[in-house]
């Protein structure tokens, strides 16, 4: 049995290439379990966070600091009652919430967490991930249209406008950064999403740094492009509560509502997670090359630990400057015992850290590693998970037609230009050989 | 306005169900193979950006604004009735009810009417105290508009921060007379109440804390890429077309208009001070912003003034207890927050007002709603309800 596990643990091959089915099947269940865990935490953190920009609280009555705000608030909503509007097409209403929803999921088949630590390594990876996951417009649009109902059909049509305008800035960006992994010292071009971050690797440098500024243009244009494609703010043109009072979801309550929430929020990781893996090395930890050798690997090995043990620290910091009114003994409790479960990770933590140091090649060096890997990807998108709500904080909204003007008349030309002159300055050499060879002959 | 009611609204109400189909008419040639229509949404009276029970039907081609129509009365408490059956210093409370967010300054409006029809001056120290708190209402009305107009066009923030600030000034009403929002301060004739101790410094305290306040809405707001292109060639109107529908206030002056009644007609003792009125060049929303941000700071300067210059003496003109005026009628016009408020009173000389009407600036600023906003899109609507700064207390009455 811990032979069979092994195979698995130490093999270098993704579940998908490996073909083994049950394996993928565990690995999809984790990846589902956490992507729901981490949207409800971020339900949480952006509520949280916007609150703290705007001088408020936010929750705090549902759980210490309103920990368990988005429990309550998922109980709440799978338990209201379920609206179908007589006037709408039944069979689209329904099937409307679940296109977002699997498409938004959908993706994660091929976000790599680690090098192994994938569904599948799909060797058009990027391209089916830009594909599945522009599906989730059609669930804004089909929603819209079947509510039967004015502002919902507004709200898509803006959807499909944005959707139009952005995909192929979009697309153009991503072009340039996979143009990047043939323009390398003996590396070849890929568009497998592993192949990638490793491509980064090989070349030692971040696309975001490659050819600099062309990869941070590159960048900026995805990074603008992606709020767009997730109808965030300020690109929430299609669900604008101050215009059309809650755009393509205003017929939707409940269950089916919460049901576009997961995708919006699934999808916010999954573009940001497209972004890591481009343009800031994937699951790499910073300066794998410069600062390589087991000293260094133990020391960035610790950070996860750290991190954990950071977040224990700020429960331990709040239990003790919680009033001592009676009201508070239970969320003092509370807050003191998820403190103590922080600090327990933080301790496994480090420990499969050492040990992993200790010995390279048993389990734990195994789990070391995945460990690393998937510390370092989520907390480059989480950085972008950060973004999104200081956006939403600080900025006003786009008008539609304007956001249109900006995809086709700005973006458009920056991308475009930013892939003709990656691709010359990536054949600089050969360019000037073919010159020096014409001037000659 | 005529021309939507009769002939757009019964036509063109767009039915995209599956039963619609049938309509189609797919066979013959004449027609297009995909029929499309005007479209026509009701915004309100339950809608987030219309201020209250606001009903705006707009005709829309696609996203553009064809036509709008003002559905206004949701709110309707027969307040000039109400004065009909009520005494002149009855009446009083009343005036706070309609613009809820600048009752100071309706009540200034109204005990100044009565005071012109009564032949009483109120004493000087009254009418230092009258300014100091209009002006602060001016503040706090300036202030909510600006929260909920930036919440209307998307950025959430500012809402927040303007409340934060609000909140001082309706401290300072709450320690004056007792009220927040519906403050009944003034009284025909004068103050009732005299100021509490340390008010001038808490005054004082405030202008120092609102000052960097005002920048740091700025700073969020002014130089916005965002805000900016939402903002600006939207809801456009011209001078003339302004003065043609009574615009007034701080959108007539946003139009080039120097007028203010502060400064035209000087009431209360505005002629003392030395302030500025601001004026925009191009009528769009961003100038209103501009307008309004300015002004705000003229307020500050208006009451910095006032605070220092306040002379001791009686508070309350001589003003017989029981108010029967002689017969005649008066109109007495102010520059609330939102332009011209004005009180026109008829007296049969009895204790009651033979009757009583309101110009309210509201009012009279929504009819140019739908110059505003024709041609332009469904999200300029909300941003151009937002600039005219309506209240919908006032707008029904």
């Amino acid at each position: 049995m811990i032979q069979y596990l092994m195979s698995y643990l130490g093999s270098p091959l993704t579940p998908g290439q490996a073909g083994n089915q049950l394996w993928a099947l565990i690995y999809v269940m984790i990846i589902f379990t956490g992507v729901s865990v981490a949207v409800m935490a971020m339900n949480w953190l952006e509520r949280k966070a916007l609150a703290h920009f705007q001088i408020r609280l936010g929750p705090m009555r549902v759980g210490p600091h309103g920990l368990l705000q988005p429990i309550a608030d998922a109980i709440k909503l799978a338990l209201k009652e379920d609206i179908i509007p007589t006037e709408a097409d039944q069979f689209v209403f329904w099937i409307a919430p679940l296109i977002g929803l699997i498409a938004s999921f959908t993706v994660y088949i091929v976000i790599p967490f680690g090098p192994s630590q994938a569904v599948s390594d799909m060797n058009i990876g990027i391209l089916f991930m830009l594909g599945v996951s522009s599906l989730g417009a059609l669930g804004i649009v089909v929603a819209g249209w079947a509510s039967n109902s004015h502002y919902p059909l507004i709200g898509a049509l803006r959807s499909s406008a944005q959707m139009v305008s952005y995909e192929v800035a979009m697309g153009l960006a991503v072009v340039s950064a996979i143009m990047m992994t043939s323009l390398g010292s003996a590396s070849t071009g890929t568009l497998s999403m592993i192949q990638i971050v490793e491509s980064q690797q090989q070349q030692g440098v971040w696309f975001l740094f490659k050819f600099f500024p062309l990869g941070l243009i590159a960048f900026v244009v995805f990074a603008i492009a992606m709020v767009a494609e997730t109808n965030r703010a300020p690109f929430d043109m299609a669900e604008a509560e101050s215009e059309l009072t809650a755009g393509f979801h205003t017929e939707y309550s409940g269950l089916r509502w919460s049901l576009f929430m997961l995708a919006e929020y699934a999808a916010m990781i999954a573009v940001s997670s497209i972004a890591v893996t481009l343009w800031l090395g994937g699951w790499m930890r910073p300066f794998p090359n410069l600062l390589s050798g087991p000293t260094w690997e133990f020391i960035f090995s610790l950070f996860p630990g750290l991190t954990f043990a950071a977040l224990a620290l700020f429960a331990f910091i709040g239990t003790v400057r919680m009033p001592s009114h009676s009201f508070f003994k239970i969320q003092k409790i509370g807050l003191g015992a998820f403190g103590l479960v922080l600090a327990f990770i933080a301790l496994v933590l480090f420990l499969i850290a050492i040990a992993g140091h200790n010995s390279d090649t048993s389990i734990a060096a195994r789990f070391r590693e995945g460990i690393d890997y998937v510390y370092w990807f989520v907390l480059k998108v989480s950085i972008f998970m950060y973004l999104f709500i200081w956006y939403r904080a600080t900025w006003p909204r786009y008008r539609f037609d304007q956001l249109m003007r900006i995809g086709w008349k700005v973006m458009l030309p920056i991308s475009l230009g930013v892939l003709i002159l990656t691709a010359i300055v990536g054949i600089r050499q050969e360019i000037w050989q073919a010159i020096q060879t014409l001037l000659k002959g | 306005m005529n021309e939507l009611k009769d002939n757009a609204l019964p036509n063109a109400v767009v039915s995209s169900s599956a039963n619609s189909a049938a309509h189609l008419d797919l066979d013959t040639p004449d027609k297009p193979y995909l029929a499309s229509n005007e479209l026509i949404i009701n915004m309100g009276p339950q809608h987030p950006a219309t201020h209250g029970v606001l009903r705006v039907i707009l005709k829309l081609d696609g996203e553009k604004v064809l036509g709008t129509e003002c559905v206004i009365g949701y709110l309707h408490r027969g307040v000039e009735k109400i004065a009909e059956n009520r005494t002149y210093t009855m009446f009083n409370p009343y005036v706070d009810r309609m613009d809820y967010v600048a009752a100071v300054s309706n009540g200034l409006g109204y005990c100044q009417a009565v005071e012109k029809l009564l032949n009483v001056e109120a004493p000087p120290r009254a009418n230092y105290i009258r300014v100091i708190l209009t002006e602060l209402n001016r503040i706090a009305s300036h202030q909510l508009w600006l929260g909920t107009h930036a919440l209307d066009i998307g950025a959430m923030t500012p809402l927040f921060y303007t409340f934060r600030d609000r909140e001082e000034i309706l401290k300072i009403f709450e320690k004056y007379c007792g009220a927040r929002l519906t403050t009944h301060a003034f009284r025909i004739g004068g103050c009732q109440y005299e100021t509490y101790a340390g008010f001038e410094k808490e005054v004082k305290n405030f202008l120092a804390f609102v000052a960097p306040k005002i920048d740091e809405y700025e700073e969020l707001l002014t130089t916005n890429r965002i805000w900016l292109e939402r903002t600006k060639n939207v809801g456009t109107i011209s001078a003339e077309d302004a003065i043609a529908l009574g615009v007034t206030g701080p959108v007539l002056r946003a139009s080039g208009v120097k007028w203010d009644i502060r400064k035209a007609q000087p009431y209360a003792n505005y002629a003392d001070f030395d302030f500025e009125v601001p004026t925009g060049k191009n009528g769009d929303t961003y100038d209103r912003y501009l307008v309004r941000m300015v002004e705000m700071r003229q307020s500050l300067r208006i009451i910095e003034q006032a605070v220092n210059g306040i002379p001791e003496g009686p508070i309350m003109a001589k003003v017989p207890k029981v108010i029967k005026p002689a017969v005649g009628e008066i109109y007495h016009s102010i520059e609330s927050p939102k332009g011209e408020l004005g009180y026109f009173i008829v007296s049969d000389g009895s204790t009651q007002p033979y009757r009583l009407r309101v110009r309210p600036p509201s009012f009279v600023n929504l009819q140019a709603l739908d110059v505003m906003v024709r041609g332009q899109l469904v999200a300029d609507v909300v941003a151009v309800i937002g600039t005219i700064d309506i209240v919908l207390g006032e707008v029904d009455r």
